[in-house]
């Protein structure tokens, strides 16, 4: 009996044995699309490292730098990144140009990250024409998440529209007889948030929203915008506004005498440049959504995470602030990147790598909130899909309840 | 300021050296036309793209040139021009299924109207006052094709359906775009060259060099100057358009203010007075920017701006305004010389 079962072990370590070889000598037969070999992987960006958008330069100055600690630790199976990285000022015609450099000339495997809604937009026909992944898109845009029309564009952080059915998944669970505001920006950024906050309220939209004022960005203030709302006898407002035009709008909400519960969206949230104009008493109690770990927040600086970000920022890209949340941008998208080609092996085609993009479950990387994870489909290209709300203290933001997921175009 | 905008017609060494000069010049054009439409052929389509981009500038910068060199009016808001051809282009197609061809004569048009629209206040501006109100027109173009999102795209813009190539001639897209972009820079040219060598040429240079005397020769300065508005507006309205086509996409962030500096800065280094001068405007706005950024990732525009100082101190004329009559004087000279060899050999 013993034998038997000895020997059958014998067979069963014999016969995976054989399997493993085979697998592996699959394996050495790697294939490749331009931009990937033996040795190493091309990677191609585009940035506005000069013009009106340069601040979001620090995002590719942390991608390089992550590329560059992941090289001098061996690279990925092996191979190095080459991480070409290239100015496009934030004008969609020289996107397009440097784009096809990147394709034509250099020979990337793919567009990782490049920077901003238009850029991508103009690239978007010509890389899905010529099947060449665009992945992880530095952008909030709803549209980023349309596979079927776009199966090579792949987005990264939760979307404009996700944030919204966030918000009211909140209102959902905890308010459910409110009546909700919207205050937004007339273009395509704005009307994100409104369609996100019907979707998430589904077939109660209708009932629940009772107003929504829109503002050019050219208005000199929002008052009578805000003191529409108020008429309408809402007790939730929910304001999609770029930076300046939230500080406006916190502070008129409290000076007419409206209490709403407030909740303002995540690109407006900087404590310096829109919580404190708006005043601590004002701004008290403004409620946002966030996903990834404030790196100034005293909570995590004694956790590993922090520690080795921390020495990662020190030794590889000590031109960016520490405080600075695009550099755990740069960071953690690099991360995703690094997980999606580890996890390609050595089948480094542009199909098989977006085939993998499109399969990756439950990742979750260091500088993203705890119980975030980053999970895509076929028919799922939205990375992202939680959040965790925040309140504003009058001094700073603190995140509170569970992660929400707000989930579905 | 006067003596830099002098054309260089008036280099002139007697008719026989002026001859000479002309079948060299003809010579030369035809040479550089069969290099041009045979070039795509032996570069990559990047390349061939590239060198679009440098027709389509070429054709907005001839169209600045025929303004601000042959008529003295400066203009920093020719980037709003080129926003409008696109956006007529790009609506156009996208709205109303026009073919692409078919979209630059209603850019041309459109582009001259708005030129001579906006010549007619500026009959009051000269000089750096109206750098100023072109600037203004530079300055509102992106906010503008924002606030009519309901034609423009708003800040998302337009995308567009790639132009497909005939069947039958065997050329790809680039390569086809490569030489409708060739058609249209030879008929900006030829019509530039028509224009400017003729009565309505001479009237401007006449308004530049002399406003006063041009009036008192009889010339409708009035007219004349927004005529000059309204033909320079339509060239660089019609490369917009050729742009959008070319390029697939059109969005507020592409016409900037430093679009509108980018064209007078080639239209300076080029040969402000000049119509060969467009062309190595085009060179420089399409390559130079790309090149200063392989020299340097951290201060692309110094060296940027090394280059534009480099070229106006060598060349204050900018290139062809500077060599092209040295080179009408050393064929004028070698042809003088060697008519005196002959006359001497004779007369012995």
């Amino acid at each position: 009996m013993n034998a038997v079962m000895f020997k059958s072990h014998i067979l069963v370590f014999a016969v995976a044995g054989l399997l493993t070889a085979a697998r592996g000598g699959v394996c050495m037969a790697a294939e490749y699309s331009p931009g990937a070999s033996d040795s190493e992987i091309k990677i191609g960006n585009t940035m506005p490292y000069s013009g009106p958008a340069s601040g979001y330069s620090a995002i590719g100055k942390s991608l390089a730098a992550y590329f560059a600690m992941i090289n001098d630790q061996g690279g990925i199976n092996g191979r190095k990144i080459d991480f070409i990285s290239r100015d496009d000022a934030y004008s969609p015609p020289k996107t397009v140009e440097v784009v096809r450099k990147l394709v034509e000339e250099d020979q990337v495997l793919m567009v990782f990250q490049s920077l901003g809604t238009p850029p991508n937009l103009a690239i978007r026909g010509y890389l899905n024409d010529n099947k060449i992944p665009q992945l992880f898109v530095g952008s909030g845009a709803d549209q980023w998440n349309d596979p079927r029309r776009y199966p090579w564009t792949m987005g990264w952080q939760p979307s404009y529209g996700t944030e919204s059915r966030i918000f009211a998944r909140y209102v959902l669970d905890n308010l459910p007889d409110a009546k909700v505001a919207v205050l937004y920006q007339n273009d395509d950024f704005g009307k994100d948030y409104v369609n996100g906050m019907r979707s998430g309220l589904g077939d109660k939209a209708g009932k629940m929203i009772v107003a929504t004022q829109s503002y050019e960005t050219t208005d000199p203030t929002v008052d009578s915008q805000v003191s529409a709302l108020q008429a309408s006898g809402a007790d939730v407002l929910v304001t999609a506004a770029i930076p300046k035009f939230t500080t406006l709008a916190i502070r008129k909400v409290y000076d007419i005498g409206w209490r709403p519960t407030q909740f303002v969206n995540s690109v407006s949230t900087s404590v310096g440049s829109v919580m404190k104009p708006a005043g601590a008493e004002k701004s008290a109690g403004v409620m946002s959504a966030t996903y990834t770990k404030d790196p100034s927040d005293p909570r995590w600086q004694e956790t590993p995470e922090y520690k080795d970000w921390l020495a990662w920022m020190k030794k590889y890209n000590p031109s960016v602030n520490v405080a600075d949340a695009l550099a755990v941008y740069g960071y953690s998208t690099a991360q995703t990147l690094v997980a999606v080609l580890k996890a390609s092996g050595d089948n480094l085609t542009r199909d098989h790598v977006m085939h993998v993009a499109a399969s990756l479950h439950d990742l979750s990387l260091p500088m993203l909130l705890p119980g975030i994870t980053i999970s895509t489909a076929a028919d799922d290209y939205a990375p992202i899909k939680q959040m965790q709300l925040q309140k504003f203290d009058g001094n700073s933001w603190k995140v509170f309840g569970d992660v929400i997921k707000g989930s579905g175009r | 300021m006067e003596k830099r905008f002098a054309a260089p017609e008036s280099v002139t060494e007697g008719t026989s050296a002026a001859a000479a000069a002309n079948t060299w010049r003809w010579i030369g054009i035809v040479a550089l036309i069969v290099i041009a439409a045979a070039l795509p052929f032996g570069l990559s389509k990047y390349h061939v793209f590239e060198l679009t981009m440098v027709m389509i500038y070429a054709i907005a910068v001839l169209g600045l040139n025929i303004l601000t060199g042959y008529n003295g009016q400066i203009s920093l808001g020719h980037g709003g021009f080129f926003a409008v051809g696109a956006y007529t282009a790009a609506i156009l197609m996208h709205r109303y299924g026009v073919p692409y061809w078919l979209t630059l004569p209603p850019a041309a048009l459109i582009g001259f109207a708005l030129g001579v629209l906006f010549g007619l206040p500026a009959l009051r501006f000269e000089g750096p006052y109206l750098a100023l109100v072109t600037l203004a027109m530079a300055l509102a173009t992106p906010q503008l094709l924002k606030y009519f999102d309901t034609w423009t795209g708003g800040q998302q813009g337009i995308n567009l359906a790639k132009p497909t190539p005939p069947a039958g001639l065997g050329l790809d897209r680039d390569r086809w775009l490569y030489f409708v972009a060739l058609v249209v820079l030879l008929i900006a040219i030829r019509t530039a060259a028509n224009i400017l060598h003729g009565r309505t040429g001479r009237a401007f240079v006449a308004i530049r060099d002399h406003p006063i005397a041009a009036a008192a020769m009889g010339i409708d300065t009035a007219k004349y100057k927004t005529l000059a508005f309204g033909i320079s507006t339509l060239f660089t309205a019609v490369a917009g358009a050729l742009a959008a086509i070319v390029i697939g996409y059109v969005s507020p962030e592409g016409y900037s203010l430093f679009l509108s500096i980018s064209f007078l800065v080639g239209s300076a280094v080029g040969g402000i007075a000049t119509i060969g001068g467009a062309i190595v405007g085009g060179f420089f706005i399409q390559f130079v920017p790309n090149l200063a950024n392989d020299i340097s990732d951290a201060a692309p525009w110094a060296i940027y701006g090394l280059a534009m100082l480099l070229f106006m101190y060598t060349m204050p004329r900018g290139v062809v305004g500077t060599l092209w009559p040295r080179i009408v004087k050393f064929v004028a000279a070698r042809k003088i010389a060697a008519q005196f060899a002959v006359s001497q050999r004779e007369g012995r």
